[in-house]
């Protein structure tokens, strides 16, 4: 009697264990790739951030065409692009992303005042280009909030709570955002 | 948004467990019932090969007699650039993107799963909606992909093809073999005529009416899913007025292409039956949850 119970005892135990390790190999798989996410979703933003940087000489070049005299913003906009270039740090990077994209606001405001460039075509290309990038990034940065939400829920909860640190993971920040873009944007004619 | 995200999951995957319950229902009652239940497997078997095929090449053959060409970033910059940032939203690759000239605003999404996805809209719809609206439209249908929708759905007609083939059977085996089978009767099978016959001519409508409700509990799903990816609920809710309160009717689209488009292309939509037999939820209903997100 005695050996036939340990045996079925030993079954329920061994079973308990092998569920309890599946659990731990799927919550460690899910951590890995939530986080792999997100490093895919950072470079996602560097990708269209390229992209915009990369638009702009054409920008500039084809509105000097129509308005050479407005020397003021063409001003910003160089000194914008040459701060991405300078930036090291996440917080300049986001800074001069955020200058750029004041600048770039100011040069459309600009052309506003120039129907003729407004009717070029390669303006209006360029113009349906830069505001599609500028809303990729708005897109890439949400994916990658949300990512960064999902992971740290994750680790947050029970009982990942317990394991994440024991395997290296640690929460991750949101997107920064610079405290100047939060106010209202100036336009300036 | 979130809630009503994961009660139209949970209610999928509730509905999708009937079915698989009332397919094993009637295999059980068709073994008891005849005397060659093992003919069962190799049907279903049959009936779910001959499914493959057509979800394999489901978006060749959709495109064909949709008669869509592919859009082009010079014809067509915005719709491009708006696919594009929402399947970076959606974590996806871009989808292919392809375009029907018929101005009825219409669009539908197809492909087994992301990395093969295609969305297509008409002409119509890019000149009646605005950036907001499109952009609900093409949010809902960049969802619909990302949740393997497509499959889903697939999954739920060939689950209703099976449970179609075997009340079938059932019927057929039962008339020619004038009721339960004798050797069966012998055996000792409990199972009384009237409730098997019952069983095998609900049983196909049931299958139906699940496969639509299926089909328009992930329609409120990508609509909830689109509007967390566009953060703009009333972009989808507008463009869905707009789409309703045109009654054009879409050239290319048939009966078996209908229930892909994001709304009912058909327009022939009429009495009370109506809500429990249609692919899509009333527009008004869809208006409502999006509006009070």
């Amino acid at each position: 009697m005695v050996p036939m119970i340990s045996t079925f005892v030993l079954a329920i135990v061994l079973g308990i264990v092998a569920v309890f390790l599946f659990w731990i190999v799927y919550l460690y798989n899910r951590m890995v790739t939530l986080r792999n996410r997100i490093n895919n979703a950072w470079s996602q933003i560097d990708v269209q951030i390229r992209r915009r940087y990369d638009l702009i000489p054409n920008l500039v070049e084809t509105v000097k065409g129509y308005a050479a005299h407005e020397k003021q913003v063409f001003q910003k906009v160089t000194e914008a692009r040459a701060s991405m270039a300078a930036a090291t740090t996440v917080a300049e990077q986001a800074q001069a992303q955020n200058q750029i994209t004041q600048a770039l606001k100011s040069l459309f405001a600009v052309a506003e005042a120039y129907p003729q460039l407004k009717a070029n075509e390669n303006f209006m290309m360029l113009q349906e280009e830069l505001s599609g990038t500028e809303s990729k990034i708005a897109y890439a940065r949400q994916f990658y909030n949300d990512t960064v939400m999902a992971f740290n829920t994750l680790i947050q909860s029970f009982p990942a709570r317990m394991l994440a640190p024991a395997f290296g993971f640690t929460e991750r920040d949101y997107f920064p955002m610079d405290e100047a873009a939060r106010e209202p944007v100036k336009v300036q004619f | 948004m979130y809630n009503q995200i994961s009660s139209n999951v949970w209610r999928s995957r509730g509905l999708i467990a009937f079915f698989l319950a009332l397919i094993i229902g009637l295999g059980y009652l068709f073994a008891q019932v005849t005397d060659y239940p093992e003919v069962l497997p190799i049907a279903v078997v049959f009936a779910i090969l001959s499914s493959i095929g057509s979800y394999y090449y489901s978006d060749r053959i959709v495109l064909a007699m949709s008669r869509a060409r592919p859009a082009t970033r010079d014809e067509h910059a915005h719709l491009v650039n708006s696919v594009e940032g929402l399947a970076l939203a959606a974590g996806i690759p871009a989808p292919r993107i392809y375009v029907i000239d018929d101005s009825a605003p219409n669009a539908f999404a197809t492909g087994r799963d992301p990395e093969r996805a295609v969305i297509c809209v008409t002409t119509g719809l890019m000149d009646k909606l605005n950036r907001v609206e499109l952009e609900g439209v093409i949010g809902h249908e960049m969802a619909h992909i990302r949740d393997y929708d497509i499959r889903l759905v697939t999954l739920a007609a060939v689950l209703a093809g099976t449970v179609v083939l075997i009340s079938d059977w059932l019927l057929r085996s039962m008339w020619w073999g004038q009721g339960v089978s004798r050797r069966r009767r012998a055996q000792g099978s409990v199972v009384v005529l009237p409730v098997v016959l019952a069983a095998a001519i609900l049983a196909p409508l049931v299958a139906t009416l699940i496969q639509l409700a299926i089909s328009r509990s992930r329609e409120y799903l990508a609509d909830a899913q689109g509007a967390m990816l566009t953060r703009f609920p009333d972009g989808l809710a507008d463009a869905l007025e707009k789409i309703a309160a045109d009654t054009e009717p879409l050239e290319v689209a048939n009966k078996a292409t209908a229930h892909m488009y994001i709304a009912n292309p058909l327009k022939d939509i009429g009495g009370p039956l109506n809500a429990l037999f249609s692919t899509h939820p009333p527009v008004e209903e869809r208006v409502r949850r999006l509006r009070t997100m």
